[in-house]
């Protein structure tokens, strides 16, 4: 009973949220100075007044912004994200297209830093003031506080040009033909872009990870564990691992947001091709309803993701539970 | 088979050869996948309702046009196998190759010839192109007569793959509006020597042989592969491990400069004159502030080191140009006055404006924009130029386009660097710079600076009607003269654009209309 009132309620914040989130970014795009219309001008190296004004009517821009909004709003609870300004197309479909390797891309680079980041904290954990644990947040640091585009370049000089081991852009080789192949080629391009975008979590994840390691290595049931005589492998991996990981995963589904804005600079750099490209072309081009479409879906996704950590923390941690 | 060839020649030629350089043009072969970069992801593929460089690359291949042009600006046959004007100046006819047709096997005719004009006409931004066509006749399949209200030598050069790519009547007549037809982008059905394959936004546009291309025994290539990557550090780690073949309208220079120390590849700023990319500082001349004053423009002209620009901001990768005409064009004339580095001159002109130094040493303040972040460094050595002459300069950081465009073209604005493309012919992408008539707010390269000049009208008036090129070179030597003194806008170089292409590509598209030409003639060696 309790756990479907939690779930409404949450629902019903998610709901009001998405509807702030619309009215608030259609209101700050419109708050900038200039609109679609002149992005298209500049892409066609120049445009008459007439062909200026005709653009903006086509695309009711000539309206008051308030009763823009209001159309809009109307049309996204009709589940219609409108047309694209720039390129002529429905956004739901430009989304759904790109949906699927921003996912693939936020996902693994997530699971590489949280495997990557667990692993260091566990190792330094065990000698939190050793010279090892000392290289491991060295490292885990200036993979955070690099930023993502220079990461990337330089794993491209490194790895593409050095040591050709990596494509340099792109997602998958059009030569490749056949589902394996070409799995198998996806797969080859995304390495790079997921070492870059995980490497910036790898430091959250070790350094938090080994905070909570510490703590519990320290508590009473550890040392009881050890008088028992057990492997100081068991009682790392079984006792103290398990006890450790709620808050890294907590930490986990909080960050996912800003996995999605870091995917918008990674794929970038390496051409990959999904939101977080389209996100950059509409901002610049000011295509408001992609825009609005792609902010809509990220909003989505992290409410989403949220409340599925919430519910996930409720099963895992039975401390939680206890509170509504 | 490349070293036999080699060792025949020798031998036939003799040692000569071998002490000579001349160069012998290789045969080229057929088959191979060029892979090219564009940098950045076409709305669509139809150029004849669409300007810009990423449309016209690959719209150049899909579509053919009456004309095609080489290095030296003389326009060679394509689609039309002759063409002509009446003595009046008011027609012009083209004859069209016999048995062309369309990538779905339909024949190309006149009537497509006059469809293509006329959506042109009504849809393209670039209005001086075909505004003064009035009918297109179609007497036979084969001929298509353009009837003009005045003469108008532009035609020429609009009559280029970029500006005129002929259309099939019968896919895109079918009453659609053409700007947002569906067949823009997808299941496009052309009439060039590449045929559409896949268009994916971000990610590729395939084109592949057309076998019935009208030009026997063409294309060389199979397959044409656009990668679509917007980073350009990453196309020239693309081009230096050999992942990508060629790329064009590369712009930064440190990354030229690293791909030209490279021995696989070549760089070269051949290809550009026609898109005629010119790098400007503009005045808001009809600002009631001191920059109504030419003797003020002049002033910070002669303030600001131009060989600074050329040498250390563009590492000696751009030319001079000293006035809005790219110093690759025939109209080019160079023999104005170039505004050298002169300090005192300078100092002189702001004294007899009545612009006297204040007790802190500051004549006025004015403001800078950047149309571009690539510009940056220009305007901060603006400032730092003009503080030495007492005219004190805020820089305006850049936001993004719209917003930047948005403000110079509702003219308020003191100074802007800009960059404006010549787009062939001056009447298409020259006047409207300087044309009296195109002072109109909220449209960007309008003429934003506000400049009118009746001899200047007057000119452009003649210039454009002018067919003997040798009394229009004079009508734009005088246009060039008097702006040069005017100065509503600074000329300073060329945009740096170069086209970087691996040794193992024949013939790369170094005609004045570089990526916008057609890849007909260009081949993979071995």
């Amino acid at each position: 009973m309790g756990f479907l009132v939690v779930l409404a309620q949450r629902t019903l914040y998610g709901l009001l949220l998405l509807l702030a989130v619309l009215v608030l970014n259609f209101t700050m795009i419109n708050l900038a100075p200039g609109d679609v219309v002149d992005t298209i001008a500049a892409d066609m190296g120049g445009a008459s007044a007439e062909l200026v004004a005709q653009i903006r009517a086509e695309y009711g821009l000539d309206q008051p912004v308030i009763v823009q909004l209001g159309n809009y709003v109307w049309r996204v609870f009709q589940f219609d994200l409108g047309q694209s300004y720039f390129y002529n197309r429905p956004v739901t479909e430009m989304i759904f297209e790109r949906l699927p390797a921003t996912l693939l891309l936020v996902f693994s680079a997530q699971i590489f830093a949280l495997v990557v980041g667990i692993l260091l904290g566990v190792f330094a954990a065990q000698r939190p003031n050793g010279i090892l644990s000392h290289i491991v947040t060295l490292f885990a640091l200036f993979g955070y506080a690099a930023p993502v585009f220079w990461t990337g370049i330089l794993l491209l000089i490194a790895f593409s040009l050095k040591i050709p081991l990596f494509p340099v852009a792109g997602m998958r080789d059009v030569t490749v033909e056949g589902f394996f192949p070409q799995a198998l080629s996806v797969a080859h391009h995304l390495v790079l872009p997921m070492l870059t975008l995980g490497s910036i979590f790898i430091a959250l994840y070790s350094r938090l990870c080994r905070a909570s390691m510490l703590e519990v290595l320290g508590s009473d049931y550890v040392r009881t564990a050890k008088a028992k005589g057990l492997s100081p492998r068991d009682v790392t991996m079984k006792h103290a691992l398990k006890n450790a990981l709620p808050p890294v995963v907590t930490l986990a589904g909080l960050q996912f947001s800003a996995v999605i804005s870091g995917a918008v600079l990674v794929e970038t750099v390496f051409s990959w091709p999904g939101l977080g490209q389209l996100a950059l072309t509409s901002i610049l081009a000011r295509d408001t309803p992609t825009i609005l479409g792609i902010l809509f879906f990220s909003a989505l996704v992290v409410i989403v993701g949220n409340l599925l950590t919430d519910l996930m923390l409720r099963l895992i941690d039975p401390r939680v539970r206890g509170k509504a | 088979m490349k070293i036999a060839v080699l060792r025949r020649l020798a031998v036939a030629a003799g040692i000569a050869a071998l002490l000579s350089s001349t160069v012998v043009a290789e045969e080229p072969v057929r088959g191979g996948t060029l892979i090219t970069t564009l940098p950045q992801t076409p709305r669509h593929l139809n150029p004849a309702v669409q300007s810009g460089i990423v449309t016209g690359a690959p719209g150049a291949q899909l579509f053919a046009a009456p004309l095609r042009y080489d290095e030296d600006w003389t326009p060679q046959p394509y689609l039309a196998e002759s063409w002509a004007w009446s003595d009046d100046g008011l027609s012009m006819t083209l004859n069209l190759v016999q048995g062309a047709t369309f990538h779905d096997g339909e024949p190309i005719t006149s009537e497509d010839v006059a469809f293509s004009v006329e959506t042109i006409k009504a849809n393209h931004p670039f209005k001086t192109m075909f505004g003064v066509v009035e009918a297109v006749e179609t007497p036979d399949d084969h001929t298509a007569v353009l009837k003009l209200s005045q003469p108008h030598p532009a035609l020429l050069l609009a009559m280029s793959s970029q500006l005129m790519p002929i259309i099939p009547k019968h896919i895109y007549g079918d009453g659609q509006d053409p700007k947002s037809h569906p067949r823009n982008g997808q299941d496009v059905v052309g009439s060039g020597p590449f045929k559409f394959v896949e268009f994916t936004a971000d990610q590729q546009v395939i084109l592949e042989r057309n076998d019935d291309f009208f030009i026997e025994g063409r294309p060389y290539l199979d397959r044409i592969v656009y990668r679509i990557i917007k980073d350009a550090s990453a196309r020239a780690i693309g081009m230096e491990n050999g992942e990508l073949h060629m790329t064009t309208f590369e712009n930064t220079v440190r990354n030229i400069k690293r791909m030209s120390e490279n021995d696989d590849l070549v760089a070269t700023d051949e290809g550009y004159a026609a898109i005629g990319p010119i790098n400007w500082l503009a005045f808001n001349t009809g600002s009631d502030g001191p920059l109504a004053d030419k003797r003020v423009r002049q002033a910070i002209a002669y303030a600001i080191d131009k060989n600074f620009i050329l040498n250390a901001i563009m590492l000696g990768l751009s030319q001079e140009s000293k006035t809005g005409i790219h110093p690759g064009s025939p109209l080019y004339y160079p023999d104005v006055n170039g505004y050298d580095l002169d300090i005192d001159k300078a100092n002189a002109l702001l004294d007899e404006a009545g612009y006297e130094k204040g007790a802190d040493g500051i004549r006025f303040s004015l403001t800078i924009d950047h149309g571009n972040p690539t510009t940056k460094p220009q305007a901060e050595f603006t400032k730092a130029s003009l503080a030495k002459v007492g005219i004190d300069v805020t820089v305006n950081s850049f936001v993004d386009f719209p917003t930047w465009a948005n403000k110079i073209s509702n003219h308020d604005f003191d100074m802007t660097w800009d960059t404006v493309f010549n787009w062939g012919d001056p009447v298409i992408g020259v006047h409207r710079t300087y044309d009296s008539q195109n002072i109109k707010e909220g449209v960007i390269w309008s003429n934003t600076q506000q400049y009118a000049n009746e001899r200047i009208d007057e000119l452009m008036a003649a210039a454009g009607q002018e067919i003997d090129p040798d009394k229009r070179a004079a009508l734009y030597k005088e246009f060039q003269e008097i702006l040069a003194d005017d100065l509503p806008v600074y000329w300073t170089n060329t945009l740096p654009y170069h086209t970087i292409y691996n040794k193992k590509v024949g013939n790369p598209p170094l005609g004045i209309w570089s990526s916008s030409s057609p890849y007909d003639l260009v081949f993979l060696k071995e």
